[in-house]
């Protein structure tokens, strides 16, 4: 489990004024004395020995020019390679940011702050004190549908008002997100929730960890959807019928961002039956989906990235593939489906569980 | 009945002709922006022979006659300048002969777009012409009659250089066949290697004849198609961007645009790539080419491919694309009109600036959008702007604009595509006189009694 250590501004946590930066505590002594350098030794995108790692890694904390800029991928793993709680992808990335080295082209990023920004077009279900959040995903207007949902919906909300805006660290921009999401926090007060199921692991990132430490309150307590999922599941225990298939699943780079609730994954598929293939991309190992990589480095690293996945699903057996984010199923669905393994997103897995698919 | 409505009752049967006030209050208009003025007459022919005998008719009373598709060119070209009679051409629909190894079809002059792609599809699943994104009832003999553009005209021109006969009623009424079918009984060229006698007709909106049959040519149709948007926040680097992707010959189309709505729009330029594929390796590879020759781009960070999600891709591959016409309702009622100059690629950053300029003088909703012109000898610029049609002051807000991108068109190098008469008067003026002679000395000696679309290309 990852436990986000930051430094309180002057005021004190919880005290945010306007955009006030807060700024995430990268401790040199720990880094210093870390006996494994796993943040960059692990990671899949650099070849880089432990002596490296700490030396980098200390260049960027000392605000010294670094190839790990150049290089970093935006894959959020070090977060979780980092068993001391030294946050080094944040600090790459805040130092990116002071920097002012773009991670994708100008055009990618201004895309994706426009898209993120609120329009008053944000979409309502009856809204209790328990909602289901959407984030800014339309897929699960469609997807959270029937029987495992039915003791919440149509309690819920979907539009960039509760957009988390975690997403912008992956484009090196935390100011957005500093300055968006106290303005999200207040929507939901406005809206009195008092629990809050993310159907994204960003959203259940931000709102569980990220926001804290940015000193920004959060009015409700947010609850992972897998873990919604598994209690739901047991709750419908005699209505699962095993279903009995070899499946891999593709996890987000925004698992990284809670992974503590990733063993729900292996939790799940056991409650219906699935035999989660032991595959060497899964877990710490995951890979990326490949969409961000298109979209910030081209088509060589994204098409290599993607190619190894699919065949290690492919190699392992795997009949279907299971996703998580929308946005990994919306890139790596339609090329799986063309090594003849089924894309299918957990929710769906579930409801078939269950016969409703 | 009147004498004229009942000689054109004798030629098409009374069911098809029509003085009627609500007939005439259809067929006065587009549904651009141009002033609506009613017709005299209407008439609906099924065959060429009732086409010459309508043209000798009104060559005798020396009334106007006016050739119509589906009107939806918006630029007012169908619309009855000095009454007379409008030609509806839509009961001539027929496909007549698809000659499938030299990738042909010979169609009638009312034939709409979509009836040519829905029986290639079911009939020559391999072959597939170059369609526009107009409305599907948009008719293949206007379309060719303004030189207008379509999914293959990055690869091979303009719709009209598609072109391999035509059969035209003249003035007189005398039925003239164009190309190797005047000739031969195969339609296989409509000019080389003899004189190219299509330049007579074909940009000329019916001033100097009407279009009864042409052919059409067709292009393999792949087995699949994808596509594939670079965005960019440099309009002055369009151009590079254009001449790599055009210097692979991997791409069957190139749409760039620019708008201000939805907010994924905002910001930037989009560059829409579309390639086809008969497998998926010939797909991948030209991704991958597509990808590679940009990626300079990327590594400056001066542009990137956008997701595309599959939720969005098959807007972006529909075709015609209804997007376009949906953008015709972003201002709430219902008014869409652009002017869509003819021009050189590196002119595009001149023409976005220009579009945005004008849509913040004037108040208005806009998009411009760009269609690349084989493999980037030039482009169709579109300056678009949506209205209210239940806003006089909004309306005459959108003619101002417009008739501004005129001036600046021409300014800039430009030439007008598809002409309101205006820019009609304009691009007369600025043409050179030897030019403008000849027009005159073309129409006049093809329509000695000026009653084909009197009003259009009046060079004299």
């Amino acid at each position: 489990m990852i436990t986000l250590i930051w430094a309180d501004n002057e005021k004190g946590p919880g005290l945010l004024e306007g955009v006030k930066m807060y700024a995430l505590k990268f401790d040199e002594n720990l880094c210093k004395t870390c006996p494994t350098g796993d943040c960059l030794v692990k990671c899949q995108y650099m070849n880089v020995d432990k002596d490296t790692a700490v030396d980098e890694m200390l260049k960027i904390s000392r605000g010294e020019d670094s190839f790990v800029f150049n290089d970093c991928v935006t894959c959020y793993a070090c977060e979780e390679y980092c068993r001391r709680g030294n946050h080094p992808f944040y600090l790459i990335t805040e130092k990116r940011e002071e920097k002012g080295l773009l991670t994708s082209p100008r055009a990618i990023t201004k895309q994706w702050i426009n898209i993120g920004e609120p329009q008053g077009k944000y979409r309502l279900g009856d809204v209790k004190e328990k909602v289901l959040s959407f984030g800014y995903m339309p897929e699960f207007l469609k997807w959270v549908r029937g029987k495992l949902f039915e003791d919440v919906m149509p309690s819920f909300i979907f539009g960039q008002e509760f957009f988390c805006n975690v997403v912008y660290i992956h484009f090196a921009n935390t100011s957005i997100i500093k300055e968006r999401l106290p303005m999200v926090m207040e929507n939901f007060r406005k809206l009195g929730v008092k629990e809050v199921i993310c159907m994204h692991d960003e959203c259940y990132g931000s709102f569980a960890h990220l926001a804290p430490a940015y000193g920004i309150d959060v009015p409700f307590k947010p609850i992972h959807y897998f873990e919604y999922l598994y209690n739901r599941l047991k709750e419908l225990s005699n209505e699962i019928r095993p279903l009995n298939i070899k499946a891999a699943y593709q996890r987000p780079c925004s698992a990284r961002l809670c992974s503590d609730k990733h063993h729900y994954v292996a939790d799940i598929m056991e409650l219906i039956g699935v035999e989660l293939v032991e595959r060497e991309y899964q877990g710490e190992n995951a890979l990326c989906c490949g969409g961000i990589f298109n979209m910030c480095f081209g088509y060589d690293l994204a098409s290599d990235v993607q190619k190894r996945n699919i065949d290690d699903m492919a190699g392992h057996g795997a009949e279907y593939c299971f996703f998580n984010c929308p946005a990994c199923q919306g890139t790596l669905g339609t090329k799986v489906a063309k090594r003849g393994i089924k894309p299918v997103h957990i929710i769906d897995l579930c409801k078939m569980a269950i016969g409703e698919k | 009945m009147s004498d004229i409505t009942h000689s054109l009752a004798e030629i098409v049967g009374e069911e098809y002709v029509s003085d009627r006030e609500e007939e005439a209050y259809f067929y006065a208009r587009d549904p651009g922006l141009m002033p609506a003025h009613k017709p005299d007459y209407v008439v609906v022919p099924e065959t060429p022979e009732q086409v010459q005998e309508v043209v000798r008719l009104a060559n005798r009373e020396k009334i106007p006659i006016v050739p119509m598709g589906a009107g939806m060119a918006l630029t007012g070209l169908i619309i009855p300048l000095k009454g007379g009679i409008v030609m509806d051409m839509k009961r001539m629909n027929r496909i007549l002969e698809v000659n499938e190894k030299a990738r042909y079809v010979i169609v009638e002059g009312g034939t709409s777009q979509g009836h040519l792609k829905a029986y290639l599809e079911k009939n020559y699943p391999r072959l597939r012409h170059s369609i526009p994104d107009s409305p599907a009832t948009a008719t293949i003999a206007a379309n060719v009659m303004i030189h207008g553009q379509g999914r293959l005209t990055q690869q091979y021109g303009f719709n009209s250089d598609m072109v391999s006969g035509l059969e035209v009623v003249l003035a007189s009424g005398d039925i003239c066949k164009i190309g190797s079918c005047s000739i031969s009984e195969d339609w296989f060229s409509k000019g080389a290697p003899m004189p190219d006698l299509s330049g007579l007709f074909l940009g000329w909106f019916g001033a100097t004849g009407i279009i009864t049959k042409l052919a059409l040519k067709l292009y393999p149709r792949k087995k699949m198609r994808d596509v594939e948007i670079f965005i960019t926040d440099r309009d002055d680097l369009i151009p590079d961007m254009v001449y790599e992707l055009t210097h692979t010959e991997m791409v069957e189309d190139i749409n760039i645009f620019s708008q201000p709505k939805p907010m994924i729009f905002k910001d930037n330029h989009h560059m829409t790539i579309f390639i086809t594929g008969d497998t998926d390796e010939e797909l991948e590879f030209k991704r991958k080419t597509v990808w590679r020759v940009l990626e300079p781009f990327i590594k400056s960070k001066d542009g990137g491919f956008m997701g595309v999600s599959p939720a969005m891709k098959p807007t972006l591959l529909e075709m015609p694309q209804r997007s376009v016409s949906r953008f015709a309702d972003v201002t709430k009622g219902g008014g869409f009109e652009y002017s869509g100059p003819i021009i050189l690629v590196e002119k595009y950053a001149e023409c976005a600036r220009k579009v945005t300029e004008l849509a913040e003088k004037y108040d208005l909703g806009y998009s411009g959008m760009a269609r690349i012109i084989g493999r980037g000898h030039c482009m169709m610029y579109g300056f678009a702007f949506t209205f209210n049609r239940a806003d006089p002051d909004m309306m005459e807000r959108t003619r101002k604009a417009l008739h501004e991108v005129s001036k600046f068109a021409l300014e800039v190098g430009g030439i007008f595509w598809k002409p309101t008469v205006n820019e009609q008067r304009m691009a007369i003026e600025k043409m050179d006189p030897n030019t403008r002679n000849l027009m005159g000395m073309i129409k006049e000696n093809m329509d000695p009694n000026g009653i084909m679309n009197p009003g259009n290309w009046e060079v004299n």
